[in-house]
């Protein structure tokens, strides 16, 4: 009897890409809703060295870190269809975007939706440069993964939703039409995907999120100059 | 169409070093492209736009980079030696020890280098090396990999090796052998490794390279 669970919070855009992952395999599973606030003893139990969200929790083992976790439940689960490519040099490519995704585009984006001010403008400069070599990534393609979507899409997903969330609450515009045609086009794509559609988070829920996020880095970053 | 291999990098660089111990094990044959940080080569640059850095390796013409990535292609291309476990389970807790190394490991060793061993910034180096150590004295193992090594001991190269000569050149005390015996006695069979022996770059190079660089005057 496989017992799989999913800890998450109900905002976190990458325990979101486990959830994708989850459905799009067909796999049943049961969530646990952390607060990052109070986390559970049974959270640090599982992920002592991040304490972090998500935590797959398969037959009572875990693992983390979110990209970590979309290999192995591919892999796990492998008689369904493949979210990885088979060749790899395929592989390889796809893990390097995995990187620059988590590495460089998620970390500019939030540099600029927490500032304000001068500290703001210089923030866009890198967030948009950053931007600018996804668009290139979809360049003849239909999806990230190429003509179906897949694991770089689930990678890069939480930009056809949080991206617009970021750019509301920092007042903030980055994903310009002219600019960014493919990554507009692979949104609208990406997002009627069913499950997809019915996953995503509350939007006024994640608005007041994000703004008070953003009003407390503010705050924070206010207080110790 | 032969297989051609060739290997952009630098000898100082541990993320090098991880690459050319996977190559080493898998007993492929490369060249190895010296690549000059300060001016970089047209090819590093075509091969490696979006961060114009090293390692970058070159199959029959194909670009990888990112040390990790490399590592993991490296294994599936050549059979051989397995760097990674077989078991699924197995495999995700080796992918996040290595990204641990990257994540966690290395950015604390690199700011107690840069702030010339301050206090915090030390301690930082050892509440990640904790973890480290605790993972070999659960594993109760020779290697993070078990009896043999895997891609969590390449990945941790920098501890093994790295650590050592910054510690000789600066004077500082980065991985003390009372609190880390594990992750000591590990070091010291890591780098005894033929493959591993093969691939470091002479211990008296690295050691002048961090005198001059972050060396007090």
């Amino acid at each position: 009897m496989e017992e799989v669970k999913l800890f998450r919070t109900w905002s976190s855009p990458y325990a979101l890409r486990i959830v994708w992952a989850l459905k799009l395999k067909g796999i049943v599973y049961e969530t646990i809703y952390e607060d990052l606030a109070n986390k559970s003893s049974l959270l640090l139990e599982y992920n002592p060295v991040h304490k972090k969200v998500p935590v797959l929790l398969h037959n009572g083992t875990p693992i983390c870190e979110s990209l970590v976790i979309l290999e192995y439940i591919d892999e796990t689960w492998n008689t369904t269809a493949r979210f990885l490519p088979e060749d790899p040099l395929a592989r390889a490519t796809a893990r390097f975007w995995a990187k620059f995704n988590d590495d460089r585009v998620t970390t500019s984006i939030f540099r600029a939706y927490v500032t304000q001010g001068a500290e703001q403008e210089e923030a866009i400069g890198p967030a948009l440069e950053n931007l600018d070599i996804v668009e290139k990534q979809l360049i003849g393609k239909n999806f990230f993964s190429g003509e179906s979507f897949g694991f770089l899409d689930l990678v890069f997903g939480w930009i056809a939703k949080y991206l617009g969330i970021f750019e509301e609450t920092g007042g903030i515009k980055l994903l310009d039409e002219d600019r960014f045609p493919l990554i507009l086009a692979w949104k609208d794509k990406f997002c009627d995907i069913p499950v997809i559609k019915e996953s995503w988070p509350d939007q006024e829920k994640l608005i007041t999120k994000f703004q008070l996020m953003r009003e407390h880095f503010i705050s924070t970053a206010a207080g110790s100059s | 169409m032969a297989n051609e291999v060739k290997l952009h990098g630098v000898t100082r660089s541990p993320f090098v070093c991880r690459a050319v111990i996977a190559l080493n094990l898998k007993d492929v044959k490369y060249e190895f492209v010296d690549e000059d940080l300060s001016n970089k080569s047209s090819d590093l640059i075509k091969y490696n736009p979006v961060y114009k850095k090293v390692p970058v390796l070159l199959h029959n013409g194909n670009p990888i980079s990112e040390s990790l990535v490399i590592v993991e292609y490296i294994d599936e291309v050549w059979k051989g030696v397995p760097l990674l476990p077989q078991d699924a389970y197995e495999k995700a807790q080796a992918r996040f020890w290595a990204k641990f190394m990257d994540d966690k490991c290395f950015p604390t060793v690199f700011k107690a280098v840069t702030s010339l061993g301050e206090e915090q910034a030390v301690a930082e180096v050892h509440e990640a090396l904790q973890f480290l150590e605790n993972e070999l004295k659960v594993k109760g193992s020779k290697f993070f990999g078990g009896d043999n090594i895997n891609l969590v001991d390449i990945a941790a190269t920098f501890v093994a090796f790295w650590i050592g000569a910054v510690e000789e050149a600066l004077g500082i005390e980065l991985l003390p052998k009372d609190k880390f015996p594990k992750l000591t006695e590990w070091s010291d069979n890591y780098v005894n490794c033929q493959a591993v022996k093969d691939s470091l770059p002479p211990r008296e190079d690295l050691i002048a390279i961090y005198k001059k660089r972050f060396g007090k005057a």
